[in-house]
């Protein structure tokens, strides 16, 4: 009887102990603050206005689009549930998720829709995203929560398009959207409302606990801006800032100790970005399709890799996103080869008779200047490691460095130059129209370096016209082969994102595109939370 | 008097006006435009949206159209809505002077409370050990970088030893904080700031200083102080100071403008949000209204600093008369 009395009193107090045990393991833990630092300031949080990465960051947690990208790169329902794209490729129709409310309790419908399809075609706003939306012939409201998008001809680009983020019809209608109050005091649907905006100090959001996936873990999100790469450092040594993006020196060689060991967690997956050399094909040089290749055999792109991103980075072979399913695996990257590259430059005519290390053909030395803009170190490095590993092969490189608003408008734009160090940003849309077809080379356009390829411009329109993704993605790994074929541009690197959290935050899911897709999901235990007050 | 500063003043508007089309024409004649956003290429922002929105800012206008409609609007009081975040530029500009300013003069306040009683005990014991040395010191000061030593100020006292804070004005707590935490808080985190560019200062004043006192040491004033019995405390603090003084008057009112106008070094690596960084940021993404803006400000700012350090020597020296 003892015994099972004792038995008894033990199993209550295990239960007492577990099961409050248990609540904790399996329920969310809410509340602390992600203090993330960053050295850009937002320019707008009007979404259709928010061109430059801080403002995409804080319009992303406080705005939601109709889709987006999931963790596995697959575009998914977001404000819209499901959508339909007719057979014929021109109407898509979009079913809105019902009960969804704005942060100030007004309900989201498709009104809301068609106002921010209206703000982005309007000609007086000055908004950066309208190329996409003006292939829309119109836009139909069938019910609050049904509405259909018409297009002129069938435009897949246009789909993913859609994941623009949606603003409230209701505050905005009838402001200038240039100029209004609401650029720093938004409201949108997100997991998180925004609460305040300290000019040049700190953007701070609250978590929307009506939020249609749930209330997002962390209560308050605050963007700290501080403009100094080695101020930033410090913050994080001294634990002021939780999140921040490392340099590849940073991650290699600067938070290898224990302190950072203990308290902090890294990760590293490839950005969403490719660095390049692009030719100008007018030059006769390089129009020769020898040469360039000859110069992506001379090329060693592996120790570009480790002398500029410290390894952290992969080869590039084409122009896109090496997680997206338009990359062509197959495309194999050329070997370092030198004298390979000196046999294809004699094929090509180029040989040094003055003996001077410097080739010449009729007379002309093979010299030219590989242009880059100032301020971004790991392009001008590139620049010296390509200068060395030229000059090897009889290439003479000389580097200019420039501002980067006067190298777009004097260099760029007015195709002023031998060859081009830069880098694209990419999104998970292959569509590469604007840079590869071969009529976009007026001044401003961004086929600066003059491409021109019949099965290219082809591929790229049916690319556009085409929805399923197989079909997509033969079309465009055919392009990524003929790119890599014709050496256009000298493909270099992807490099690593390489961000860093407090080692606090626990649920961080790397995926294919990074850790973002479950923020909402980030969590704090109880006992190290460190922003309670 | 008064009417020497009203004609003083008449004379500033032509000049004034000679600075702003020579700003106007210099910057519009700069390379690059406020269309080319980012320091990224976007491949979904095409040609036209960049011709759009360079129409919608009235760039696309011949240059003179351009300068007489930015006159127009200055006469109005209206510097016009930056083209980067679309904000009014005066409220740009307003919302950043007081941080700079409230810096500036605190330092300047430091660096006289510390500068002069450097110079002045300089001069008293010039060529000694303690000249030599304090020579040294404040030299040292003026030559090491601020960004360097801020660095290791940084390293040192806010993370090694967790004493200050290492960056920014204010906690992030700031909002939640009593009235009496709030001040010890902006304190905590202004220290680091105020002493290193207060550091950098103590050169010019403490130089000025010195040399005056050694010079007006030497006046035959002094030597009929001397002689009559007095104090030599008398002699160095009644008669010899006031008259060095003089001229640091002069170096303050040539100061007034330095005083809005930020280094961008030094904020950055704080981050306080102040005028420097505001300006540099807006020359780089060629934002023509807010930099146009701050220059008028500091222009006038500076014409009447000029002003300011005539009129204020002649209140305190009886030599001089203003015609």
């Amino acid at each position: 009887m003892k015994i099972i009395k004792t038995i008894k009193a033990v199993f209550r107090k295990a239960v007492f102990l577990f099961v409050p045990l248990l609540l904790l393991a399996a329920g969310p833990h809410y509340g602390d603050a992600i203090v993330v630092g960053s050295i850009g300031e937002p320019r707008s949080l009007v979404p259709i206005l928010a061109s430059d990465s801080a403002s995409g960051a804080i319009c992303g947690l406080v705005f939601n689009g109709l889709i987006k990208y999931d963790k596995d790169l697959n575009l998914v329902g977001d404000l819209a549930e499901t959508w339909e794209v007719s057979e014929d490729g021109l109407e898509i129709t979009f079913y809105l998720r019902k009960g969804v409310k704005w942060h100030d309790g007004k309900p989201f419908t498709s009104k809301d829709v068609e106002f921010t399809y209206k703000s982005l075609i309007d000609p007086n706003v000055r908004t950066a995203y309208a190329g996409d939306f003006q292939m829309v012939e119109r836009l139909e409201i069938i019910d609050d929560y049904t509405l259909k998008v018409f297009y002129k001809e069938p435009f897949s680009p246009g789909l993913s398009s859609w994941g623009m983020n949606m603003m409230p019809k209701h505050l905005l209608e009838g402001e200038d959207l240039n100029t209004t109050g609401f650029n720093r005091s938004p409201i949108g649907t997100g997991p998180y409302k925004f609460e305040v905006w300290k000019t040049g100090e700190k953007v701070e959001l609250l978590s929307n606990h009506d939020y249609f996936e749930g209330r997002p873990c962390i209560d308050r999100y605050i963007y700290r801006i501080i403009p100094d790469q080695a101020t930033l450092f410090l913050e994080l040594r001294a634990e002021g800032v939780d999140y921040i993006s490392l340099t590849p020196l940073q991650f290699k060689r600067q938070t290898e100790s224990r302190f950072f060991k203990d308290n902090f967690q890294k990760f590293n997956f490839p950005s969403f970005g490719y660095t390049y050399l692009g030719y100008n094909l007018k030059d006769p040089k390089f129009r020769d399709i020898k040469v360039r290749q000859a110069i992506n055999y001379a090329v060693n792109k592996e120790e570009i890799i480790r002398g500029v991103l410290l390894g952290m980075g992969r080869v590039s072979t084409g122009p896109f996103i090496p997680e997206s399913w338009a990359y062509n695996n197959e495309v194999r990257a050329a070997e370092y080869d030198p004298g390979k590259a000196r046999l294809l430059l004699k094929e090509a005519g180029w040989s040094d008779t003055d003996g001077d290390g410097i080739l010449e053909k009729t007379g002309v030395k093979f010299s030219f200047t590989i242009i880059t803009n100032l301020g971004n170190n790991q392009r001008k490095l590139t620049a010296e490691i390509l200068q060395k590993r030229l000059k090897e092969v009889g290439i003479d490189v000389k580097i200019k460095i420039i501002e980067w608003s006067t190298f777009v408008s004097e260099f760029i734009d007015k195709r002023r130059f031998d060859a081009v160090l830069l880098g694209w940003g990419l999104s998970l849309e292959p569509d590469m129209y604007d840079i590869w077809y071969s009529a976009k080379t007026k001044e401003g356009e961004f086929n600066f370096v003059g491409y021109s390829n019949q099965e290219v411009d082809k591929l790229l329109l049916e690319g556009r016209r085409t929805f399923a993704q197989e079909e997509r993605a033969g079309i465009y790994r055919r392009i990524h082969e003929i790119l890599y074929e014709e050496q256009p541009y000298l493909f270099l690197y992807v490099p690593d994102a390489l961000p860093i959290i407090h080692g606090r935050f626990k649920g961080i899911e790397v995926g294919p595109g990074g850790i973002g897709h479950n923020f909402i999901k980030w969590h704090v235990p109880e006992g190290e939370q460190r922003y309670t007050r | 008097m008064i009417k020497y500063i009203i004609r003083r003043l008449i004379g500033l508007i032509p000049l004034l006006l000679g600075i702003t089309v020579i700003t106007f024409a210099v910057i519009h004649l700069a390379p690059g435009s406020p269309t080319d956003l980012e320091e990224q290429f976007n491949p979904k922002v095409s040609l036209e949206v960049r011709q759009r929105i360079a129409h919608l800012y009235g760039l696309d206008k011949p240059l003179h159209v351009q300068y007489t409609d930015w006159l127009g609007r200055l006469l109005r009081l209206d510097f016009g809505i930056s083209f980067v975040d679309s904000r009014p530029v005066i409220e740009k500009i307003g919302e950043r002077i007081p941080i700079t300013l409230g810096i500036n003069l605190a330092s300047i306040i430091l660096i006289l409370l510390i500068g002069i009683p450097i110079g002045v005990s300089s001069a008293v014991k010039e060529g000694a050990f303690y000249d030599r040395f304090m020579t040294v010191f404040v030299f040292i000061g003026f030559a090491m970088p601020t960004f360097w030593l801020s660095l290791i100020l940084m390293d040192l006292i806010g993370v090694r030893w967790g004493l200050l804070p290492i960056s920014g004005i204010k906690s992030l707590e700031f909002d939640k904080f009593s009235f009496f935490e709030k001040i010890i808080d902006i304190a905590r985190h202004l220290t680091l700031p105020i002493f290193v560019s207060a550091f950098g200062g103590l050169a010019g004043i403490s130089r000025y200083m010195r040399s005056n006192m050694v010079h007006v040491l030497k006046q035959d004033y002094i030597r009929t102080a001397r002689a009559k019995g007095l104090k030599e405390k008398d002699v160095i603090y009644k008669h010899a100071l006031k008259n060095a003084l003089l001229p640091v008057v002069t170096i303050l009112g040539l100061s007034i403008p330095g005083l809005i106008g930020g280094s961008v070094i030094f904020e950055s690596i704080f981050s306080i949000p102040g005028m420097g960084r505001l300006f540099y940021e807006s020359v780089m993404a060629r934002d023509y209204p807010v930099i146009m803006g701050g220059l008028v400000i500091t222009a006038i700012l500076t014409l009447l600093g000029n002003l300011l350090a005539d009129v204020s020597y002649a209140a305190v020296d009886p030599r001089i008369k203003l015609e």
